[in-house]
């Protein structure tokens, strides 16, 4: 009857499981991180740091507002708006069909040059209100096709300024291209030619490798409704630079391109003649067009903003510092007094 | 004579109530009942379905099993056993996916989840080609990423499964072929099937379920070990039948053997079967059957036949998941989330009604604008290019809106979320002081979705046995023959050595743990002679024997000395029988047959000749044992109010006279917060056994009713009892429990013990774990109808007022309720509700005994319906499932009883006190963390929008986007996204000393500090300004230039980077090294995406970055915005920090400084002696 009793068979495997836990215990093992207590720094917003921190901005910043604002103010820019001005005065209630017609669209200007100008000065035209960052205008190119003139029926993005109405593929394709702005023009001063160099005015990283140099325009501007400026078709795309100035679509929609650059001075008083042809239409969007004349700073062109800008963060938190200052010595509190806790202040409260 | 099934409810746990509802007047001492635990019964009353309610009902039918809910077995004949059946095989599959599944099924499953469906949704919308708004790649890289990781995730899991099943399937176990020779043979567990019949050795897992046919025990005894089923570690006995025993099986002389069985179910304490053989029907219970997953122990070998096999044995039935709970503070944002809906509605509409108001003015000069284009020439006819109308067009802008601006909800947040979750888990299990080393147990954490949740908890509720105490029992006190001895007044270290020892074939036993003893109780035991010292040595004879423990040996380090343990199911059993060992009492062996007992250096070995399992009705347990003089004697143990009613009340003087001393012992004991049981015994005479014997065995084989005839026959014979008396068994208190609950209570939480302990018992334990001061007031319900129970709920609640406004200002106006399970029949579920909830919220502590599992439920139910507060139930036992699957939070302690509490539980530890880590350290920290998150998701993602809004302004109200698609995508996947989980998972605002220093601290939690709807919208209008500063800065400064989408664009996306990166790095409270790397890499990360981007020259944004980043105006204008945006956040931060100062900011500077002034003045201390 005793074979199987429990207490005779029991042993081995009872001390055998009551040693296991202690060779392989689950404690997990230490470290300071898993029990996070890494080192740590922790940085507490004292009045002094506070203060400081403040003051540091406002000396930093109050500087450079100022080396701005001059900077921006040294700037001598010229804008001349003429797209109301060079449409005769018979047609301004058509101003849409006097750009459609066959007249001659030349039109004079005169700028007159305030301050001295060093050279280089850029020539921009402006655009308002044209919006060249519309969903539809933006998707409307092939950049494949652009790069490479074996990808040249890659047009699958460029409708409807894709093929012309036979199926050829159009190079450079899209709506972009097609509405290349294609007014132009010629600067005299005291009769004097004044030479415009449309050499390098645009990316260099855009002439190597964005616009191919094998890739010629095609089929381009052979349609029923041209929209700008047509391209000789012997220069490869790589050499068209005011293609490539326009295919850089802007951000916003008033913005300016560099048409060129006067490599002389201008003194002030300068008398300019401006001879352009008003080709672009933009009436029929009430787009405003303007010639400007430009010098740069280090900040580049003529804009107050950000002197502006940054003096105003300077002051104001160079008046948040004193005002700090003054509520420090006002109503100081001890940092980490244990009567503030909230059990402390109101003992026995719920 | 002996049917060994007459003992096969042997592991019949002794202490399980009844309903405790069941009416009871508590305060007179009349009814002081044994501390009967609740906690031990619960959801599964019965471990071996003898008694239960549930074997009840089947015991009252017939106990045959409806034919077409059989399964028939024929044993040894897997053939036919499986032809008319398609059973399944023995192979088991846990794992989700095959190589060809995995694909559809995986995509099917995480599509199941709304937040993919948006993002799909989103992402198909873009596909067509109206509203492509973003790169085919671009837009769909997002879902794929998350798909990408979630996929990769679960095929890792699904490898480890498959790795395992594998493993498992192709465990060897010995088959008697039925084919061939009729041996057995080793067959792989795929290849077992129903049918097969099957042998065991000892240590072998057991490959399924199967019925026991024999055991090379000749009883038919086998003992199985089943950690890996439920988790308890005590061995627990099963049997072959005696028809089958006997058989010689190994030679296969089987015959005709079929089985009826139940079709699988997951219920792994009950079975029920007939087993037809040669003509005759035996019926099988669950001591017949053995699981699979479980292991045979101290039994040479079993041999068994399968009758479930694979996924419908038991234990995969019983495979299931974790719970899934969702947070509070996930709830809490799912509002915010509607808020950003209605918000990015709002941008849509705006978008979209300028556009179309755009398109009517300038409806006539569409045709030929240079941008705009309407009219497409190409083709031989002119048609409208890409224009449906201007109805058309603005439905499409409206979607397009929605496609741009689609991350406004923020779904990488979810996933972050899901990442935090991961790292704060791993630190709560990775955390040294949460680590048990009794149970060696580490944290767990089940649910892996509630983690904030911890940090808010407002309410808790306990059990008390085994989540407060530890569980383990310890003999202090016994009253015999009327008599208290007490061992703490006359302990005596040596004393316990003394007799604890015993020599068995020149090998000495000793008791794996020893008692103190009392010198006189020792010395009066030793005593033969007097009636006095028989008295005792009965005591000690029935506390020895009258149980169900199983000693094994165990070897030591000294291989002269063998340890024996005790094993058993019932703690206090345990305790009773070291006890009696400590006064050399030692039970040595026990078969189904007999049991030895050395008594102080005398062999005696006592026949069991009858056993009545302990159930719930009766409340105590008997055995019947032939003692070496040939006299039969009665042992009775059991709880008090079931023992004092079958004392001999006769004139008989003795047993009056000890009843009386003996009832004021027992309640001097409970009062001590011990555990008592009252012991008993009757000389049976020949006649009176015989005619026991003949109806216990006519009951025995008996089809019918067969435990209902059991029970009425243990009844008969447990009467006229002579009282010999009672035991106190201490239930200790877990270390660290009073001040784990003082913290707790600091910390504004309210702690309630729900316990199925007696009031006395329950109150006493109150004072030892310091959740009951002198200084409180105590309102007491014990209610036997509900107009009582109403009339006391409204003295109570003037009680409540009276000490609330009377004497306030006074500290003693602290108030604790303590309220009864009967009471509580009234009260719950009824009107009477209200009241008790609003005494209870007013009182500081709440005791509820007495307690049933399903009231134990209804009480958190109580609180969760009426208030928002967070609550959570802490238990151990089965019988604190239902609360904590109830509560928000469940956590199960990993102890003694099992582990289906673990198993419904959101985290597992192993002692209470580990509640103040995780609720004060962790919970605070990952409330905190995840709070700031999510706010911190909300602003990243809206500042963005916002920034693709204000420029669709500019652009004709027509979705384009300055920044890149690569960028708007990569966003929120590399730019910013590593930073805020790294925060979440490491920051930390406070340290763990602080926190446990001022456990008020967790107020922030409960008081929702850190993300409320204020903070909400504080964060909204701060996005709103970053928004601006980001993006009109660089407008105006470049308004009227030569600059480029692509370049602006760029400007932009470094900007909004910088800035959401930068205000991240001032919020932080800790700068690890790991923080500054993500933040500042973050950073970095961006600027080489951009350049990689713009090095592209397919893009049209082709090198515009390098041509920005060459100017002055680029570094100004991102110094610029990032400044000049965050000074208000800054100021306002200040101005909070420095005036209205949280508690948690003040802790913070007193960390900080503090610690720096001690250490000063450490150093000035010094300085004069050095």
């Amino acid at each position: 009857m005793n074979s199987g009793t429990p207490s005779s068979s029991a042993g081995a495997p009872g001390s055998a499981e009551s040693a296991a836990p202690r060779r392989n215990s689950k404690r997990p093992k230490y470290s300071r991180f898993t029990q996070q207590e890494l080192p740590a720094c922790k940085p507490i917003l004292t009045p002094k740091w506070v203060i400081s921190a403040f003051l540091l901005v406002s000396v930093v910043f109050i500087p450079i507002g100022v080396v701005s604002l001059f900077a921006s103010r040294d700037v001598v820019e010229i804008i001349d708006r003429y797209e109301t001005e060079c449409i005769p005065l018979d047609s301004r209630n058509n101003k849409t069909g006097f750009m459609w017609s066959n007249a001659d669209k030349t039109c004079n200007r005169i700028i007159t040059v305030t301050k001295h100008m060093k050279q280089p000065i850029y020539v921009y035209y402006q655009l308002d209100n044209f919006y060249q960052n519309h969903r539809r205008y933006v998707k409307s190119r092939s950049d494949q096709q652009l790069r490479n003139p074996g990808n040249e029926r890659d047009i699958s993005t460029c409708s409807p300024e894709d093929t012309t109405p036979e199926g050829l593929p159009i190079v450079p394709c899209g709506l972009i291209a097609w509405s290349m702005f294609n007014d132009t023009y010629s600067l005299s001063r005291n009769n004097q030619q004044l030479g415009i160099n449309k050499r390098g005015i645009s990316w260099q990283s855009d002439r190597d490798r964005k616009f191919g140099k094998g890739v010629f325009p095609k089929n381009f501007q052979n349609g029923t409704a041209p929209g700008g400026a047509k391209l000789n078709e012997s220069i490869p795309l790589s050499e068209q630079e005011d293609l490539i100035v326009w295919m850089r679509t802007a951000a916003l929609p008033t913005f300016r391109k560099l048409y060129g650059k006067i490599e002389v001075d201008l003194q002030a008083g300068d008398v300019i003649n401006v001879t352009l042809q008003n080709n672009y239409n933009t009436y029929n969007f009430n787009g405003k067009k303007k010639l400007v004349l430009s010098t740069t700073s280090w900040l580049g062109g003529k804009n107050d903003f950000m002197g502006i800008a940054y003096l105003t963060v300077g002051g104001l938190c160079f008046c948040l510092a004193m005002g700090f200052m003054l509520i420090y010595l006002i109503k100081p509190r001890q940092l980490g007094d244990p009567s503030y806790l909230s059990w402390n202040r109101n003992p026995g409260g719920h | 004579m002996m049917d060994p099934n007459s003992i096969s409810e042997i592991n019949e746990n002794p202490y399980i109530t009844k309903n405790p509802s069941s009416q009871r007047s508590i305060s007179s001492v009349q009814s002081i009942q044994t501390t009967s635990s609740t906690e031990l019964g619960g959801p599964k009353p019965l471990r071996y379905g003898s008694v239960g309610p549930d074997s009840m009902r089947l015991s009252t039918s017939y106990r045959d099993i409806n034919e077409e809910e059989a399964r028939l077995v024929y044993v040894n004949d897997p053939h036919r056993t499986n032809s008319s059946f398609q059973f399944a095989g023995n192979s088991i599959k846990t794992s989700k996916y095959s190589i060809l599944t995995f694909l559809p099924r995986n995509l099917f499953e995480q599509f199941r989840r709304i937040a993919y469906l948006y993002f799909l949704v989103i992402a198909i919308l873009n596909q067509l080609p109206q509203l492509a708004v973003f790169g085919r790649g671009a837009s769909i890289l997002p879902l794929a990423f998350v798909l990408l990781v979630t996929a990769v995730k679960d095929l890792y899991e699904d490898y480890r499964r498959h790795r395992s099943d594998k493993i498992e399937n192709n465990h060897l176990s010995m088959v008697l072929s039925s084919e061939s020779s009729n041996n057995f043979q080793s067959k792989k567990w795929k290849h077992i099937r129903v049918g097969d019949i099957i042998k065991v050795s000892e240590n072998e897992s057991i490959p399924c379920d199967m019925v026991l046919l024999s055991t090379s025990d000749p009883t038919g005894v086998a003992y199985i070990q089943t950690t890996n089923l439920d988790g308890e570690s005590n061995l627990k006995t099963r049997y072959a039948k005696q028809e089958t025993q006997t058989r010689n099986l190994e030679n296969g002389d089987i015959g005709v053997i079929v089985i009826k069985c139940e079709k699988p179910n997951r219920n792994i304490y009950g079975f029920q079967a007939n087993m037809d053989f040669e003509g005759k029907r035996v019926s099988l219970g669950p001591s017949n059957i053995v699981l699979r997953g479980c292991e045979l122990r101290n039994t040479k070998s079993a041999i068994g036949v399968a009758v479930y096999t694979g996924k419908e044995t038991k234990a995969m039935l019983n495979n299931s998941g974790a719970p899934s709970k969702r947070s509070r503070l996930e709830t809490r944002m799912n509002r915010e989330i509607i808020y950003l809906s209605i918000f990015l509605v709002t941008l849509c509409t705006v978008v979209c009604i300028s556009h179309g108001v755009w398109l009517i003015k300038h409806k006539d000069e569409l045709d030929l604008i240079q941008f705009y284009r309407k009219k497409d020439y190409s083709g031989s006819e002119v048609e409208n290019y890409e224009y449906y109308g201007w109805g058309m067009e603005i439905f499409f802008v409206f979607l397009m809106s929605v496609i741009v601006f689609q991350v406004m909800i923020p779904i990488s947040l979810y996933i972050s979320m899901e990442l935090v979750r991961v790292g704060q888990a791993y630190f709560m299990i990775q955390d040294d002081r949460m680590f048990d080393e009794a149970t060696n147990s580490r944290f767990q954490c089940r649910a892996l979705n509630i983690n904030e949740d911890l940090g808010q908890i407002k309410y808790v509720f306990s059990d008390k046995t085994g989540t407060l105490t530890e569980n383990k029992m310890e003999f202090q006190c016994a009253s015999i023959g009327g008599v208290d001895y007490d061992n703490g007044k006359a302990s005596c270290e040596d004393g316990g050595i003394e007799y604890s020892s015993v020599q068995v074939d020149g090998v000495t036993l000793r008791p794996k743990m020893s008692v103190k003893v009392d010198i006189e109780l020792l010395n009066l035991s030793k005593t033969k002679d007097t009636d006095e010292g028989k008295h005792v040595r009965d005591f000690f004879l029935a506390l020895a024997t009258c149980n169900t423990i199983v000693p094994l040996t165990i070897e030591s380090s000294d291989p002269a000395v063998k340890l024996i343990e005790y094993q058993g199911e019932s703690p206090d059993e345990q305790a009773l029988v070291y006890a009696a060992a400590s006064y050399g009492f030692m039970l040595i062996e026990r078969t189904s047959g007999h049991i030895v007992v050395d008594i102080q250096g005398e062999r005696q070995r006592f026949n069991v000749l009858g056993m009545h399992e302990f159930d719930s009705d009766r409340k105590r347990m008997s055995v019947i044992l032939g003692l070496p003089d040939n006299t039969v004697k009665l042992y009775v143990k059991g709880a008090d109010t079931s023992m004092f009613n079958v004392l001999n009340n006769s004139s008989n003087t003795t047993n009056k006279n000890l009843t009386k001393p003996t009832q004021a012992h027992l309640h001097s004991y409970s009062s001590k917060g011990l555990r008592t049981l009252v012991i008993a015994a009757r000389e049976l005479t020949l006649s009176e056994f015989q005619h026991w014997q003949s109806s216990y065995e006519s009951a025995n084989n008996a089809l019918m009713g067969r435990s209902n005839l059991l029970r009425k026959i243990a009844i008969s014979i447990e009467n006229n009892l002579g009282l010999l008396g009672a035991s106190g068994i201490e239930d200790k208190l877990q270390e660290g429990v009073p001040e784990a609950i003082e913290s707790l209570r600091t910390a504004g939480i309210k702690v309630w013990v729900l316990t199925g302990d007696k009031q006395e018992t329950a109150v006493s334990i109150g004072y030892s774990s310091k959740l009951l001061t002198n200084e409180m007031t105590r309102i007491v319900i014990n209610n036997n109808s509900k107009d009582s129970c109403k009339r006391s709920l409204e003295d109570a609640l003037g009680v409540c007022k009276k000490v609330k406004n009377g004497v306030s200002g006074t500290i003693n106006s602290q108030l604790a309720l303590i309220i009864d399970g009967s009471s509580l029949v009234y009260v719950l579920d009824t009107e009477l509700e209200e009241q008790l909830f609003e005494l209870a919220s007013k009182c500081d502590v709440v005791l509820c005994c007495r307690v049933a599992p399903l009231q134990k439920a209804g009480i958190v139910a109580l609180i969760k319906k009426r208030t928002d507060d967070m609550t959570l139930a802490i238990g151990d036992g089965a019988n604190d499932v239902s609360m904590i699957q109830r509560a928000d939070v469940g956590i199960g302690i990993s102890g003694q009883e099992g582990r289906q509490a673990v198993m419904a539980s959101d985290f597992a530890m192993g002692q209470f006190r580990f509640l103040v880590p995780l609720l004060l350290v962790h919970g605070h920290w990952n409330y905190q963390r995840m709070s700031y998150m999510i706010l911190y998701n909300f602003y990243r993602n809206a500042v963005f929008v916002l920034i693709l809004f204000w420029y669709v302004l500019f652009t004709g109200f027509t979705l384009t986007t300055a920044i890149t698609d690569w960028s708007s995508m990569l966003y929120s996947i590399i730019y910013t996204s590593l930073p805020t989980i790294v925060v979440g998972i490491l920051d930390k605002d406070l340290s763990r000393a602080t926190l446990l220093k001022h456990p008020q601290l967790y107020g922030a939690g409960q008081r929702n500090e850190s993300y409320n709807g204020k903070l909400f919208w504080v964060t909204i209008f701060d996005t709103l300004w970053q928004s601006i500063a980001v993006f009109f800065v660089p407008l105006v400064a470049y308004w009227a230039s030569n600059v480029d989408g692509s370049s602006l664009g760029d400007l932009w996306t470094i900007a909004v980077v910088v800035l959401v990166n930068v205000h991240l790095a001032m919020d932080l409270f800790r700068w690890y090294w790991i923080t500054h790397a993500a933040i500042w890499g973050s950073i970095i990360a961006t600027f080489v995406c951009v350049m990689v981007i713009d090095a592209l020259p397919f893009l049209p944004g082709y090198w515009a970055f390098f041509h920005i980043a060459d100017t002055k105006l680029f570094w100004m204008c991102l110094l610029g915005i990032t400044i000049g945006a965050l000074i208000p956040h800054f100021v306002v931060k200040i101005f909070v920090q420095y005036y209205k100062p949280n508690d948690i900011q003040i802790a913070r500077e007193a960390e900080k400084f503090q610690d720096s002034r001690v250490s000063r003045q450490v150093q000035i201390e010094m300085n004069p002696i050095s």
